[in-house]
């Protein structure tokens, strides 16, 4: 038991940030705007999580411009997607678990 | 964080990668008037070729007239306009009911990856059409429109994957019996088209 609670990802324990990895997980990229429609978010709320993920090198960001107006887009890092897998397994265990 | 917190997150992310991916507010309504239009445009076609005597069913012919030829192609051009208009108000309409925008980069690539085989066979079935080979029209309509919604069903409900291969098989079958072309284009267009959009109708209905 002991084991399967060190793989719950204290970064994933939260709802913005489960969505935007969940969102990142099956897309190649996923830009700013999109997300925020997706996950029913503030623009300065969703940005500080992208930060936080950002931080622990989850996802990468990217910036280009279509026409005159940027563009944000994000993908997972592979450390994202490696630690984002062992989070959902070990929210699987744990429900079996208790089932 | 207690078990019900686990259960609702795992529900949460499979939600998110499902809306991420893939448009859902695919309207079954639509579905059945387009096949209602199918059905009565295909009357119609029915009538006027028995009509003026120059085919009847189960000979593969050849129409010497164009002005005829040209009458269908407004008859199937017409179904399909009609078909798309329903769809998009129809579509539109469920797409603000469910709180999901219409033009989004997932309604798009669905957009893309229907519109690019089935133009493909829109034009091949007018070429065919140009060179006199009326009795390939709908074996070659329904293959490539099944190979559309086959591709389309990535990005969409996953049930619309059966309905295109199921309209290849049929567009397949139909060329083992050329010239009863407006029989299959009925069934295929006309009434899978119902049939699939009541399963949608009911299938969703019942989810809300």
């Amino acid at each position: 038991m002991h084991n399967i609670i060190k793989n719950i990802n204290k970064i994933f324990d939260h709802r913005v940030r489960l969505g935007i990895m969940s969102a990142l997980m099956v897309n190649d990229f996923v830009d700013f705007n999109t997300l925020k429609e997706l996950l029913n978010v503030t623009d300065g709320n969703l940005a500080s999580h992208l930060k936080a993920l950002e931080k622990m090198a989850y996802i990468t960001v990217t910036k280009e411009f279509i026409g005159r107006k940027p563009n944000t887009k994000y993908n997972t890092t592979p450390a994202g997607t490696e630690a984002f897998k062992k989070h959902i397994v070990a929210l699987e265990k744990i429900i079996k678990m208790q089932q | 964080m207690t078990e019900k917190d686990y259960l609702k997150d795992i529900s949460e992310i499979k939600d998110i990668m499902n809306r991420s991916t893939r448009f859902l507010s695919l309207s079954g309504i639509s579905g059945i008037l387009a096949g209602i239009y199918a059905l009565i445009g295909g009357t119609i076609a029915y009538k006027l070729l028995t009509q003026q005597g120059r085919w009847t069913r189960g000979e593969a012919y050849t129409l010497t007239i164009s002005s005829l030829a040209v009458i269908l192609v407004v008859i199937a051009g017409t179904v399909a306009m009609l078909s798309v208009v329903s769809a998009y108000v129809l579509t539109k309409r469920k797409a603000v009911q469910n709180n999901e925008k219409m033009w989004t980069p997932v309604s798009r690539q669905l957009l893309v990856s229907f519109i690019i085989p089935l133009v493909t066979g829109g034009i091949f079935a007018l070429l065919l059409m140009y060179r006199g080979d009326y009795a390939l029209i709908a074996p070659t309509t329904l293959i490539f429109y099944g190979l559309a919604l086959f591709n389309a069903s990535k990005f969409t409900l996953s049930t619309v994957k059966y309905l295109g291969l199921l309209e290849v098989v049929l567009g397949l079958v139909s060329m083992l019996f050329l010239g009863n072309g407006l029989f299959f284009w009925m069934l295929g267009f006309g009434v899978l088209h119902i049939v699939y959009g009541a399963l949608i109708y009911i299938k969703l209905d019942k989810k809300s």
